[in-house]
């Protein structure tokens, strides 16, 4: 693969990679501020659970929410100033991958933008508004409203990945993909699982903010209330959330890629030879040079049964596809997979335990666990990334799988030369150095001064632990 | 159909010049016009919570290039390869240098967000300009579809003419928007520079007249082949003119209104003067990407034609509610009504 393409892979390797890192926390607290805000707003003590509130609660609900807020604005801000040089460099890197799909995934970008980023710059404006500048009730629907937006916003943007890696109505025509139907564009059969499980792999990631910030402010005896409801909401929201991550959503992701991209699939899986009652790696060394897998630690039998819910069924393995077929990397993909599997499991057992304690009243005493849930939110956005990776680099050698090589799709290096992209790729890596230090200074001064409850309360304060309790 | 599309895109860009170029005019003259922190306070203020909207017209219609003309949106991208990717970090400065402004409380980290702002609007303005200088004088195309053309190319004498005009118009729409919407000292300092640039900018398009008909006479031809392509033109005339009349009575609002009117007429006639061609090869040459070569099926330009009416009524609903807020929201007043009663920074959210 000659050197341009390279460094085109790397700069949007870089790029997609930054910018992912902010939609994660939007989509993920989008979900949880909207929460926040709907019980403070609608909270009541004649209401029925969910909504039946004190005044107190309602308030650390409220300030919770203003806080994340907080963070959220940034967030929001970086992703959206690192995604403009996405939507670009589709023309700028991969021109003849545009010029070849521009027809049919154009249409769900240009569709974003219209339906998602319209809406949510102005439902930020709306939010951001100081306190007492807009009404109560409107800035709580202007947080619902940024949920459907950010989430919406991933539809699009999914649905084209979704394109790319399971291409489905479109003609070709003069050595281009043009738009049969946009019916079937949005209901590619790969398109919801993959939905579903990336969104609630943001809403992950959320949860686990949530709790972190909780466990934090407990672990340094400060903000009870709001540290109360944040550990309480996270640990409830982590638990949901890393359940639908594995089943339905990951399982269901799973077998899809089995079906449509069986050259990725066994990449992830290590598996080089088709086999009848295919085992599940748990640890192993893939070694393409052997095409076998070493020191490998299986569960007979169990890769066969989950894929295709039959004790022996033939999985195919990388010796049934041509080579020149295969992933680039095969370790790369395999090792993705598994770290995104077993921090995923990991996440699981944390949340449980975590409720469970809560249940019993006693997480705010076990310092342990405070301690795991506070360190925990880096896993998650490894996890995330990693997921990427795997669905990234088990569709290589594609850019559009079956159709278009990824060689093929960059621009001629005529146009844009190796050297002229090492130069944009330095540009960008700096940029972002700069930006992610600056994005973590303010996180942690919001973090640092913490929540402002609105008013003083009137009755004695409850303490973290009857919220929580 | 592909005409449709053409002018689809050629609203898309206008709006995203009348309503981004304020913003970039702001921010171009920002260091200059606002002396004090209060003042800077204000003027970030005045775009602070619709810029991030404005900016979206340009991704819309980077789509609605994307998607209607694949080719074109190939070939001037790679091409451009250099000043495009300018373009992105330069959009990446000014957005941060607005949004994180007040993130951080410190008179320092101020200052140096103002000025990546200024700095980064200022270079936008111009390399815009000159963006659209190179594709009225045409690029290099090959037959595949593709060109590349240097730094130092992109830097030519023309297109670098252009750019000084975009940088002149965009700063006098921003004085403008400025005049019409700050108070106090700051309000009429970008009322007067809004004066001074309405001559700079009737002095640099009468300067334009001659070379661009020189790099592209077969404009002359569109017009005077289709005279109605005129009103474009005219428009353009006709807002300045006003503009200049507004001001001078004091209407500072319709004199903002009469900028927006002269920058869509200034696109509107580039695009008369273009059409059918979406990347023009330089004059005389073949191989230029026109609406017909360029564009995408007719079938998925009539499917998008489904949607895309209803996308926009929504994004132009929802501009006109962000706008009621923000203008009833009134100017922040001077130093002492500054950002505290209305608990609010300049992007009207509290201070971190
Ligand atoms: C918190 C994040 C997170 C966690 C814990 C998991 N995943 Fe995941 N996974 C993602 C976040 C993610 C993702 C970032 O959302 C990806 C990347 C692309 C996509 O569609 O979703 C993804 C992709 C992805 C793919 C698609 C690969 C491809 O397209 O080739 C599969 C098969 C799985 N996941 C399966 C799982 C399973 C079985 C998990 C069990 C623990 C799991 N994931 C945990
Ligand atoms: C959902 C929308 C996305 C689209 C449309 C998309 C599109 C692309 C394109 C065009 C390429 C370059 C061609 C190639 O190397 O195959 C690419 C590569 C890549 N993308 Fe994505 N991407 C998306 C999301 C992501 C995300 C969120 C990540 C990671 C966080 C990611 C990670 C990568 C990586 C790692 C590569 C390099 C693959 C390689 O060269 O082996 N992508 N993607
Ligand atoms: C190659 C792929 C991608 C492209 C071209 C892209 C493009 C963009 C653009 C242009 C913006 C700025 C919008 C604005 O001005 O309001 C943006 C923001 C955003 N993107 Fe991406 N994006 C990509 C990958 C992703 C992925 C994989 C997701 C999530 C699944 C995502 C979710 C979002 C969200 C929610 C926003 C709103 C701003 C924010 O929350 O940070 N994007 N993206």
């Amino acid at each position: 693969m000659s050197s341009h393409v390279t460094v085109d892979r790397w700069q949007f390797t870089l790029t997609v990679t930054f910018h992912y890192l902010f939609p994660i926390v939007t989509m993920g607290l989008a979900v949880f501020i909207a929460w926040l805000q709907t019980v403070a707003h609608l909270g009541r003590e004649d209401r029925r659970w969910p909504l039946r509130r004190t005044a107190e609660d309602r308030r650390a609900h409220e300030a919770a929410a203003h806080l994340w807020t907080k963070v959220f604005a940034v967030s929001f801000a970086v992703g959206v100033v690192t995604g403009v040089p996405l939507e670009f460099q589709f023309g700028t890197n991969w021109a003849a991958f545009s010029n070849y799909a521009g027809g049919v995934i154009g249409q769900t970008l240009a569709m974003e933008g219209v339906f998602a980023f319209f809406a949510e710059s102005l439902f930020i404006g709306i939010l951001l508004a100081g306190r007492g500048r807009v009404s109560e009730r409107l800035r709580w629907i202007a947080a619902l409203m940024m949920l459907a937006g950010s989430w919406v916003s991933g539809f699009f943007i999914i649905a084209t990945n979704a394109w790319m890696q399971h291409p489905v109505g479109y003609t070709l025509r003069d050595g281009r993909a043009q738009l049969d139907s946009l019916g079937q564009l949005l209901t590619n059969p790969w398109l919801p699982w993959q939905y579903a499980h990336t969104m609630s792999g943001a809403a992950v990631s959320g949860a686990f903010l949530l709790a972190a910030l909780g466990a934090f402010y407990t672990l340094s005896g400060r903000h009870p209330e709001v540290a109360g409801v944040c550990l309480r909401i996270g640990v409830v929201g982590a638990l949901v959330f890393s359940l639908l991550q594995i089943f339905p959503t990951g399982d269901r992701h799973a077998r899809q890629v089995a079906r449509y991209q069986p050259s990725s699939f066994a990449a992830m899986e290590g598996l080089f030879r088709s086999e009848r009652g295919a085992p599940l790696v748990i640890i192993g060394t893939p070694d393409t040079e052997q095409r076998r897998l070493e020191s490998a630690i299986e569960m007979p039998h169990a890769l066969s049964l989950l894929t295709s819910r039959r004790w022996d069924a033939e999985i195919r393995g990388l010796d049934s596809i041509p080579v020149d077929r295969w992933p680039d990397s095969v370790p790369l993909v395999y090792y993705a997979y598994h770290i995104m599997v077993g921090v995923g499991t990991l996440l699981l057992v944390l949340a449980a335990l975590a409720v469970l304690l809560v249940r019993r009243g006693r997480l705010l005493r076990s310092r342990s666990v405070l301690w795991a849930l506070m360190l925990a939110p880096p896993f998650t956005f490894v996890a995330n990334i990693a997921g990427w990776t795997v669905a990234e680099t088990g569709r290589q050698p594609w850019v559009v799988f079956g159709l278009m090589r990824t060689h093929e799709g960059a621009s001629p290096a005529s146009s844009v030369p190796a050297g002229t992209a090492i130069f944009t790729l330095l540009g960008f890596a700096g940029l972002y150095l700069v930006i992610g230090l600056v994005y973590v200074l303010i996180v942690v001064r919001i973090v640092a001064r913490g929540p402002e409850l609105r008013a003083p309360p009137t009755k004695p304060r409850p303490t973290a632990a009857a919220v929580v309790g | 159909m592909a005409t449709v599309w053409f002018i689809v895109l050629v609203v898309m860009i206008t709006a995203y010049v009348v309503l981004d170029g304020f913003d970039l005019g702001v921010g171009a003259l920002h260091r200059l016009l606002a002396r004090t922190d209060e003042e800077r306070e204000e003027a970030v203020a005045a775009v602070g919570p619709v810029w991030n909207g404005n900016e979206v017209w340009l991704i819309a219609g980077g789509g609605v290039l994307f998607l209607a003309f694949p080719r074109a949106y190939a070939g001037a991208f790679s091409g451009l390869y250099f000043g495009l990717v300018l373009v992105l970090w330069l959009l990446i400065g000014r957005g941060l240098g607005i949004e994180l402004r007040d993130e951080v409380d410190s008179p320092l980290w101020r200052t140096a967000c103002d000025t990546v702002f200024w700095v980064c609007s200022a270079a936008l303005a111009l390399v815009f300009g000159v963006a659209l200088g190179n594709v009225v004088r045409g690029v290099p195309l090959h037959a595949d579809g593709y060109f590349h053309l240097p730094l130092f190319s992109i830097l030519n004498p023309y297109a670098l003419l252009v750019g000084l005009f975009g940088l002149v118009v965009l700063a006098a729409h921003g004085a403008s928007f400025l005049a019409a919407r700050a108070t106090g000292p700051l309000g009429a300092r970008a009322a007067r520079w809004a004066g001074g640039l309405w001559w700079a900018e009737l002095v640099v398009l009468a300067g334009l007249a001659v070379p661009t008909d020189d790099v592209r006479h077969s404009a002359l031809e569109a017009f005077t082949d289709h005279p109605w392509r005129l009103v474009f033109p005219v428009l353009a005339v006709g807002a300045l003119a006003a503009g200049f009349a507004f001001r001078r009575s004091g209407a500072l609002g319709r004199a903002f209104l009469a900028s927006c009117a002269f920058i869509a007429g200034l696109l509107g006639s580039v695009a008369a003067g273009l059409y059918p061609s979406v990347l023009p090869a330089r004059e005389g040459r073949p191989f230029g990407l026109t609406v017909h070569n360029a564009a995408t099926s007719d079938h998925a330009l009539r499917i998008a034609l489904w949607w895309w009416p209803v996308g926009i009524a929504l994004a132009v609903g929802y501009f006109v509610l962000a706008y009621r807020l923000h203008l009833l929201g009134g100017p922040r007043a001077g130093p002492a009504g500054g950002p505290q009663t209305g608990g609010g920074g300049p992007t009207g959210r509290p201070r971190a």
